[in-house]
């Protein structure tokens, strides 16, 4: 089933009676080539690009749930690549390259907007960091416009520019940045995926990873066990818990991370603005609802809903910014559980297991690295060598010190990301 | 959330400084080694359940505190002093 206009007129002319559904339901084999723990995001875009870039096409994805039931639906749907550090600078850059030929590759409407990103900054220092890195990203053949003051009054004239604390200096504009609809990244790459070939297993939870001799032979499962030579575990904000299956610690700590949307309003808030001072960001998505989110609780957790005291610091960031929203009410807000690393950057690697693979440490940027993350995977998987958008990302950095990628710069170590 | 204090009493979460795994009062010695510190460091069990944790009661007497709690309920179960958890392990 392709999708067109042309479809979607004739389907509304005939009572939509012709839509089938998009991915088959399919039951565990005994053994495939490969199997990757994990229905999300990451999950089914690394299954797409093993059938799509590298034939491997006896590929199953196993999911404990429903496909795209965790964090890939829990996000607030931010896509950019500005980065800054070697390492994590190419990744994003190749992934938001990815994002735009999505649709098409695709054939599915993941309504992905580059309406433009925005971080502001409110000191001679912050505008002097925001120039280096908007340098950076310009190096990296992404975008970036320094803005001053009054350039950032015609984007968001909302804003209050004169906030005693944290008056408006400028921003630095990435204009390719985005929002998408998340689940539809999801729907999009299981449909993908199913349409190569590959079988996408849900309700089906690993419970043992079976090793011999150092190496992967199979995963226990709650529907039987799966005999496999290269299984990748891709759970992030349950990493941990897989990995110990494979007898691994990781060296991830999990939080949560509160997000916040309000009841649909009139289109208001045209861009992605980030406002760092406060931990504060924003858009508005197509229904209008305003989706906002701030730092993270800062203390371990899977609870998935944090605390109050995050909430109400994330409602006067906001107010501080952009005193305009104060009537809008908050319809719901919801956690979603961070694989922190200690340097805040992820892991996509091999393991000592031969054939067992990890993806995992999103922290909060796991959903704009869907496309970027899955590739690079893929490839892992595929070739054996890492891709070289993904070289960096070695889960021995942190043993070694050896390429550490500290973005925020507060220092590579467990509670400060 | 609200943590118990031994010294202050019950008091909201905003006063309190979170450290992490309480793993950080198992310094191992300087000559342990890459595998040792790598694992002092970096490696957590970052269980979905009971944990042990390390907390200052920042914003009041200052203690440094183990937290036993359920970080898939936020419920708390016991509270100790830093020093007397580090005390009984001499």
């Amino acid at each position: 089933m392709r999708f067109s206009g042309l479809r979607v007129l004739r389907e509304g002319l005939t009572g939509n009676k012709g839509w089938a559904p998009h991915w088959r339901d399919a039951e565990p084999k005994a053994q495939y080539d490969a199997i990757i723990i994990g229905g999300g995001g990451h999950g089914l875009s690394t299954a797409y690009y093993l059938a799509r870039e590298h034939g491997l096409t006896n590929v199953a994805v196993l999911e404990k749930g429903y496909l795209g039931g965790g964090n890939v639906g829990r996000n607030t749907t931010i896509v950019r690549a500005n980065y800054f550090l070697e390492g994590n600078s190419q990744f994003y850059s190749h992934s938001l390259k990815l994002w735009e030929g999505l649709e098409e590759e695709l054939n599915y409407n993941v309504m992905h907007s580059q309406r433009g990103l925005i971080n502001l900054f409110h000191s001679d220092g912050q505008r002097d960091a925001f120039a280096r890195r908007g340098n950076a990203m310009i190096n990296q053949g992404d975008d970036a416009v320094l803005l001053d003051r009054e350039g950032v009054r015609r984007y968001l004239p909302y804003l209050d520019f004169d906030n005693v604390r944290f008056p408006v200096y400028g921003g630095l504009l990435h204009p390719r940045g985005g929002t998408a609809r998340h689940d539809a990244v999801a729907w999009g790459y299981a449909r993908g995926a199913d349409r190569l070939g590959v079988d996408l297993i849900q309700r089906c939870e690993v419970t043992g990873i079976d090793i011999e001799n150092g190496a992967v032979r199979g995963v226990q499962t709650t529907r039987g066990a799966i005999r496999a030579k290269k299984v990748a575990i891709v759970t992030a904000g349950r990493s941990g818990q897989v990995a110990a299956m494979a007898g691994m610690r990781l060296p991830i700590e999990s939080h949560v991370l509160q997000a916040f949307v309000t009841e649909g309003l009139k289109p208001c808030i045209d861009h992605v603005v980030s406002f760092g001072m406060g931990h504060f960001y924003i858009s508005q998505s197509d229904k209008g609802g305003l989706v906002f989110g701030g730092d993270l609780d800062f203390y371990a957790s899977y609870a998935q809903r944090g605390n109050l005291p995050m909430a109400e610091h994330v409602m006067e960031a906001g107010m501080t910014l952009m005193p305009m929203i104060g009537k809008a009410k908050v319809l719901r807000s919801w956690g979603g559980i961070m694989d922190m690393t200690p340097d805040g950057s992820p892991i996509i690697d091999r393991t000592e297991t031969e054939g067992l693979f990890v993806d995992c440490g999103w922290c909060y940027g796991g959903f704009k690295a869907v496309p970027g993350s899955g590739f690079a995977l893929a490839h892992l998987m595929a070739t054996g060598r890492p891709h070289a958008s993904a070289e960096r990302f070695r889960l021995d950095r942190f043993r070694t010190g050896r390429g550490l990628m500290d973005e925020e710069g507060t220092g590579a170590q467990h509670n400060l990301h | 959330m609200r943590i118990d204090c031994p010294n202050c009493g019950t008091r909201d979460r905003r006063e309190f400084y979170y450290q992490g795994a309480a793993v950080a009062l198992e310094r191992p010695a300087p000559d342990a080694g890459a595998e040792v510190w790598d694992a002092y460091l970096h490696l957590r069990e970052n269980p979905a359940g009971r944990t042990r944790d390390l907390w200052q009661h920042d914003g009041g007497c200052g203690v440094w505190l183990v937290v036993t709690r359920d970080t898939a309920t936020h419920e708390i179960f016991e509270v100790t002093r830093a020093s007397d958890v580090a005390e009984g392990a001499r």
